[in-house]
């Protein structure tokens, strides 16, 4: 009497009446079943509130000028990018003038999902749309100093230019990232009802060039992929279909993707991909997240972490190891017991370890007694933060530091943060663009965005990392990044402890894994069977 | 009948109106920036400014309130920032979807409770009593989602009886032309004998977990009840003029037994509707109350508001049937009336 997904498959191949897409599945080799947290919350990655997940739909559906370049993981599994080596997407060549201040792309044959040609104007439109459109899209294009439509010049049909308001190595990689997409500017146009952006029509339809098409989308349900058979930027994808579905519970995407009825898993607790790996049924690939950390967030304007001492007495105090191992299972690399000059890389052990002696005499030297704080972390992160804070707890209590551990769900998390008074909050900041002077210009320069937690505000520290962003020569850059490193590990206003390792879980037939920095799925380079 | 019909539907009015002011308010008092977390990772305050104008989340409270009552009224409920879409879509999609696994589940446990109640009353301290005491407990003390994963455990990891519980349908079906939202119903009427094979094989699990939990009071208070409706005089009448038990128990005693029963029934069937949040999320279940939970933890008023108002509305309309059902089984409701 039971229905497997094999048995399933056969009725609905020799059964017309079960339903049209199944009548025209494509074999079960070339669909994939991926089960994920939560899927999209739209279509189109610029638009205002767009969801984590929406970044595989810009990814897959979608074509960008630039691609990053596949370059092996070191422990196997796959492939990661390489920030520094790019590829043409849409671009079949391209050429930095010799001023160094725009760069020129000439454009391959490509066609929307509608038939028409992919043309410089619609590239324009896009990548106006991104620097206009407000939100989370304008910040990440001015984060490669991408400012005004006036920068992207459609020369004709086949030629665009990007002109640089200044020299700025992340302008070339950024456009390489999730945001700066090419939309079919017509269609969008065609559809948008007086709205310029049509930013309506494009939440719910896909008008792009990419590898795959959106054949179904239910919000919270499931999301349906079919290949784009004409795709022209790069090689033909394997997988013909992919069916992504919402399944909220870690136990059930794990139970599913163990009984072998999932292809892929993403997002489960570290414990349970590590229980995977040891009993090595499942293929497990795991990347340590670029230009990510677990850091603890000591507040230096108000509260007791203002006495510099007292943070380099957190720093020497927390049990490193024990937290790697207790609350990420091992699934991150530790970030203490570096050397004492940092290398110009993040992130990197910091030189603190965990040492009691070192840690009981600053807290005696600033505050003989002790005092009682708070730990603050976002709900949403519990299966780690909660381990972590209370280890961080334990490991404070002997000092003298009381600490009360309090969790919010992720909007009050997000609100509470913004106020910048809480005297310890506990995060994982993870930045796109892999470099030094990206993270810390998020986590600790004067600009104060919101990851400045700690609300860290230092002339000395920003005038080195301004100059590390902006600098064209590449050993004073290097020079840059070590003495703001250096500073930063002196003053500790973030105090690093893991960076953890993105992983997902797949059956052994599946193959091409491809990681990427938005950290979606990438159904291009996929093969099954 | 009509008149009690139409004097009932008035008195809700002002219950519905309290709902709309106090949901709309509550959402409001929660702490929480929806513009911040809607703004996304590296966000700048410029960013969540933006935002929270094209939310009109930065207008004085009486106007979003007037704003809110004029859509309303309009039937739009608003959009969800989690799902972008609008409620009311979303709500209609998710709506039948938990009302059929809470349906499915009812059924499964008044068929069980029922018939398990009356055979403890009216074997008082036997051993099938004994059973029912312990299959309630049971029921009561165990989580729902603590059984709704050792159901997949057992009946989908370890014995492979059970399809992957993917939601409602396998991945490789798709579902039946909607006319009552309910799966179950709709392939039948299309005659896919299939999908309805598909769609019963992916409900039995959830809906057995819902089940289990349903039974304690369904079973308990038809136990009491049938208690003391064979301990009255008119059943001692029924047993002194020569009545065949079944006669006895059946058509005497357990219709005036029922009251008590429906009572529990309309309660029961409200609370799973918004509590079976745990199950939706074992079976990946696309029902409602997983989407009210996301969107509370999101600070998204819209749907909290809009799932708020559902419940009110259909716990209305649900008390109003249990009313007019009193009255076909006992004929002195009726006459009170």
């Amino acid at each position: 009497m039971t229905l497997t997904r094999r048995t399933a498959l056969a009725a609905g191949l020799s059964a017309p009446f079960v339903g049209k897409a199944a009548a025209q599945a494509p074999s079960r080799n070339e669909t994939l079943l991926l089960v994920q947290e939560y899927g999209p919350n739209s279509l189109d990655m610029q638009g205002i509130g767009a969801s984590q997940p929406v970044n595989g739909v810009a990814l897959n559906c979608y074509d960008r000028l630039l691609r990053f370049k596949p370059v092996p993981i070191p422990g196997g599994g796959g492939n990661q990018v390489s920030m520094t080596e790019l590829e043409g997407e849409l671009a079949e060549s391209w050429q930095v003038a010799s001023d160094g201040m725009s760069c020129t792309f000439k454009l391959r044959d490509a066609k929307f999902h509608s038939g028409r040609p992919v043309t410089a104007k619609d590239v324009k439109w896009s990548l106006d749309r991104a620097v206009s459109i407000g939100g989370f899209a304008t910040t990440q294009m001015n984060a490669g100093s991408m400012e005004k439509p006036e920068q992207f010049v459609a020369l004709d049909d086949k030629t665009f230019r990007v002109d640089f308001i200044r020299k700025d190595k992340l302008t070339m990689p950024n456009l390489a990232v999730t945001i700066p997409f090419v939309f079919d500017s017509e269609l969008a146009a065609k559809n948008g009802g007086g709205d310029p952006w049509a930013k309506d029509w494009l939440k719910n339809n896909v008008a792009g060039s990419g590898a795959f098409k959106v054949e179904s989308w239910k919000p919270g349900v499931e999301t349906i992929y079919v290949r784009n058979d004409a795709w022209a930027s790069g090689t033909l994808p394997k997988l013909r279909r992919v069916i992504a579905r919402d399944i909220a519970s870690p136990s059930t995407r794990r139970a599913l993707i163990e009984k072998g009825d999932a292809d892929i898993s993403y997002g489960l607790p570290p414990k349970d991909f590590k229980d995977l790996i040891d009993a090595g049924k499942i293929k497990v690939v795991g990347v340590p997240i670029p230009n990510a950390a677990w850091g603890l967030y000591l507040n230096t304007q108000v509260g007791p972490f203002a006495d510099v001492r007292l943070r380099q007495a957190v720093a020497w105090a927390l049990p490193y190891d024990k937290i790697l191992q207790a609350s990420l299972f091992g699934r991150g690399v530790d970030l203490s017991g570096g050397p004492e000059t940092p290398k110009p890389a993040w992130p990197q052990p910091y030189p603190y370890r965990t040492d009691g002696a070192k840690a009981k005499a600053l807290v005696d030297a600033a505050t003989p007694g002790g005092f009682a704080t708070t730990l603050l972390f976002d709900a949403g992160t519990a299966t780690v933060a909660e381990p972590m804070s209370v280890l961080i707890k334990e490991a404070l209590a002997p000092l003298g530091i009381n600490v009360e551990i309090t969790k919010v769900p992720g909007s009050n998390f997000r609100g509470e943060i913004a106020k910048k008074t809480n005297p310890m909050v506990l995060n994982r900041f993870a930045g796109w663009l892999d470099y030094p002077d990206y993270y810390l210009f998020w986590t600790m320069h004067g600009a104060n965005s919101i990851f400045n937690i700690a609300s860290y505000q230092n002339p000395e520290l920003d005038k080195l990392i301004d100059a590390a962003r902006f600098t064209a020569d590449k050993n004073g850059y290097e020079k840059e990044v070590v003495s703001f490193l250096s500073l930063a590990e002196r003053e500790v206003p973030l105090v690093p402890i893991s960076q953890p390792t993105h992983d997902v879980a797949m059956q052994k037939t599946i193959g091409g894994y491809q990681f990427q920095p938005c950290r979606e799925p990438d159904f291009r380079y996929l093969t099954k069977g | 009948m009509l008149k009690t019909l139409g004097d009932r539907l008035l008195t809700t009015l002002p219950a519905l109106v309290g709902v709309i002011v106090v949901s709309f308010l509550l959402t409001r008092v929660l702490p929480g920036d929806t513009a911040a977390y809607f703004a996304g990772p590296a966000a700048t305050p410029q960013a969540i400014a933006e935002i929270r104008k094209e939310l009109g989340l930065d207008r004085p409270l009486p106007e979003q309130f007037g704003r809110y009552v004029a859509n309303l009224s309009k039937g739009n409920l608003g959009q969800s920032l989690t799902t972008g879409q609008p409620v009311l879509a979303d709500i209609s999609a998710r709506l039948p979807a938990s009302a059929e696994l809470t349906l499915f589940g009812l059924v499964i446990s008044l068929l069980i409770a029922v018939p398990l109640g009356i055979t403890a009353a009216v074997k008082q301290g036997s051993a099938i009593d004994h059973a029912c005491r312990i299959v309630a407990t049971a029921g009561v003390s165990l989580p729902v989602f603590f059984t709704g994963l050792l159901l997949v455990y057992v009946f989908y990891f370890l014995l492979g009886w059970s399809p992957a519980p993917l939601g409602r349908l396998d991945v490789f079906f798709s579902a039946p032309p909607a006319v009552t939202g309910f799966y179950l119903i709709d392939s039948l009427l299309d005659r896919d004998w299939e999908t309805f094979r598909a769609a019963l094989s992916q409900i039995l699990l959830p809906g057995t977990t819902l089940a289990i939990f349903a039974l304690a009071p369904i079973a308990r208070i038809t136990r009491a009840s049938m208690l003391a409706v064979l301990s009255s005089e008119f059943v001692r009448t029924a047993r002194a003029s020569g009545l065949g038990g079944r006669t006895v128990v059946m058509t005497y005693a357990f219709r005036n037994a029922m009251l008590p029963v429906v009572t529990t029934l309309g309660m029961v069937f409200s609370f799973l509707l918004g509590a079976n949040v745990l199950v939706e999320k074992v079976f990946a279940w696309p029902g409602i109350g997983s989407y009210a939970v996301e969107a509370l933890i999101a600070s998204d008023f819209a749907p909290v508001q809009g799932f708020v108002l559902a419940m009110a509305i259909l716990y209305i309309v649900l008390n109003l049937l249990i009313d007019l059902t009193y009255g076909l089984i006992d004929p002195r409701v009726r006459m009170g009336a």
